[in-house]
């Protein structure tokens, strides 16, 4: 099966509801034929075999499923295939490669950013991404002053990771790496 | 999940129009909560309308000098709007003190006015719930039920459950407007203060929309000033919905305004409680809780909410 030809959608003699959606994943164009039920992280790792996205509550829990549609993180368990078409989805794989690190892999590396790594695909598409979003001065809940500019700092980083959470507990570490990333770019 | 068939709707009025020709049809906008429920089973539309590609997503100023806020307006960009920070600073407050960078990011306007119950027994459908099953019963409120975060007023012998938002508390405290259309094309706008329904002995009915009506927005009348703020109290610093959470603006003759999150099915406020605010939490609190009926379990959220306001009222 090539990989721009793929399916979740059940055999042909169901009457269950598919749709076909094209997508860009990691700047690849994909075409894929899903069951309506199908989440995007159930595409991504059934459809697309990119299994570096994980599962881990499938309820918006955990964020271990973070990926970023058109620049901005989302939790795919909670997001239908379907609803994707036309957008462009970064996963993990997409991130960097053990040969091109993104530095925030790179980071997490360098500081022992995990212990397990199955929540660690999510955390690090979520950092990114958070920085990203202090950049943009988008407020969160501990910004102190809503109309100046926000400044990179552990707590602000803290509290917009909260929706990643991590089982093996490494967020002194997790919370390391993202502060190197934070100050090399700053 | 059950099977469903999808389509995406081309404008508001089709939208409308659709959900009234399914059986079953619910519109789908983030789907961070609609989604999570078809997972378990809680809810199992026929037919999903997607309402994500209706624009719908823009924050404008209105005739009146307020803001009208599209309902695919995500939380993330309504939080961060310039205006509405300076203007309305509570209801940024409110939003980013919900749920998680990458929820706020899908979740909407009217989704998350929307969004069902937390009580862990609606979650359960093992469980007698009268949410999910009129006349079932209600699990929460047998011997031993786990009801710490259950409502404590505005609940009935049929539900104690609350209401979750953040954000609608923030919407209460500024008498935001919820604007819609319905099947037949005609438009209304419902106050919030009527938006969200008391469970009576309907606990399945939640709200005033009727069958298919669409919300296309939400107004917010011209800014009233003040200082204003949210403070919410949760068992974990973040990403944990409210145990209690509180709206306050303040002006600097000591009136206000006050609304209260994860008390009750809607977010809570009285006229004459806002009127007690130069005297006083105590005074505000024994008027707007005075009718309060709570479990053993969650007693305590009257006296959590009563010592909150104090300490806001206490900041400078
Ligand atoms: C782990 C977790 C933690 C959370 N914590 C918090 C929290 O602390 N505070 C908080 O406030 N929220 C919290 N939330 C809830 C979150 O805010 C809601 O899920 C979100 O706001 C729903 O918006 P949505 O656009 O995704 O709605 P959807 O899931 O798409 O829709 C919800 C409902 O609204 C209906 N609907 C959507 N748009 C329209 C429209 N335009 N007209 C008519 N009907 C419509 C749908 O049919 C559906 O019934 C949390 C959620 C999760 C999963
Ligand atoms: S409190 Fe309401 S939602 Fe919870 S079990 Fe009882 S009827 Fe259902
Ligand atoms: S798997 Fe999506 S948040 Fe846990
Ligand atoms: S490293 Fe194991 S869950 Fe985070």
């Amino acid at each position: 099966m090539s990989p721009s030809d793929v399916s979740t959608a059940p055999p042909s003699d169901t009457d269950i509801p598919c749709s076909s959606v094209q997508l860009t994943v990691n700047g690849t164009a994909q075409t894929l034929t899903v069951d309506n039920r199908t989440t995007l992280l159930d595409a991504l790792r059934e459809g697309l075999h990119l299994t570096g996205t994980k599962k881990g509550c499938d309820h918006g829990q955990c964020g271990a499923c973070t990926v970023t549609v058109n620049g901005r993180r989302i939790n795919s368990c909670l997001s239908l295939a379907v609803m994707h078409d036309g957008d462009d989805v970064t996963t993990i794989e997409g991130v960097g490669t053990p040969d091109a690190l993104d530095p925030m892999q790179a980071a997490f590396v360098e500081h022992d950013g995990f212990q397990c790594g199955y929540c660690t695909p999510g955390q690090i598409c979520s950092a990114k991404a958070v920085l990203e979003e202090i950049r943009q001065n988008v407020p969160s809940h501990v910004t102190k002053n809503l109309m100046e500019t926000i400044p990179i700092s552990e707590t602000e980083i803290r509290e917009r990771m909260s929706g990643n959470i991590c089982r093996c507990g490494a967020y002194a570490n997790i919370l390391a790496a993202i502060t190197q990333v934070a100050e090399g770019s700053a | 999940m059950k099977t469903f068939t999808y389509e995406k709707a081309r404008d508001p009025a089709q939208a409308a129009a659709l959900a009234a020709s399914h059986k079953d049809a619910k519109f789908i906008a983030g789907g961070t909560n609609l989604l999570d429920l078809m997972k378990i089973e809680v809810e199992t539309p026929a037919h999903l309308i997607d309402v994500n590609g209706l624009g719908l997503d823009t924050i404008t100023p209105t005739q009146d000098g307020g803001l009208r806020i599209g309902a695919l307006v995500r939380n993330t960009d309504l939080a961060a709007d310039a205006q509405v920070r300076r203007d309305y600073p509570v209801l940024t407050r409110a939003l980013v003190a919900g749920a998680s960078g990458q929820l706020r990011n899908k979740a909407t306007t009217a989704g998350n006015l929307l969004q069902r119950t937390r009580c862990p027994y609606f979650y359960d459908t093992a469980q007698a719930c009268n949410k999910r099953t009129p006349g079932a019963g209600c699990a929460a409120q047998t011997p031993g039920a786990v009801s710490r975060q259950l409502g404590v007023i505005g609940t009935s012998a049929a539900c104690i459950a609350t209401h979750p938002s953040d954000m609608a508390v923030g919407l209460r405290v500024l008498d935001a407007v919820v604007e819609t259309i319905l099947p037949d094309g005609s438009r209304r706008e419902i106050p919030i203060e009527t938006f969200h329904k008391l469970p009576g002995q309907t606990p399945h009915i939640e709200n005033a929309l009727q069958p298919g009506e669409f919300i296309t927005a939400v107004s917010l009348p011209a800014p009233v000033g003040g200082a204003q703020s949210y403070r919410k109290l949760r068992d974990r610093a973040s990403y944990a919905f409210a145990l209690i959470s509180v709206a306050l603006i303040r002006h600097p003759d000591g009136s206000g305004r006050v609304a209260l999150g994860g008390v009750a099915p809607k977010p809570w406020r009285l006229q004459a409680a806002d009127d007690q605010l130069p005297n006083g939490a105590s005074a505000v609190m024994a008027t707007l809780l005075e009718h309060a009926n709570p479990t053993a379990a969650n007693a305590f959220k009257i006296e959590l909410a009563e010592r909150t306001l104090a300490a806001m009222l206490a900041e400078e």
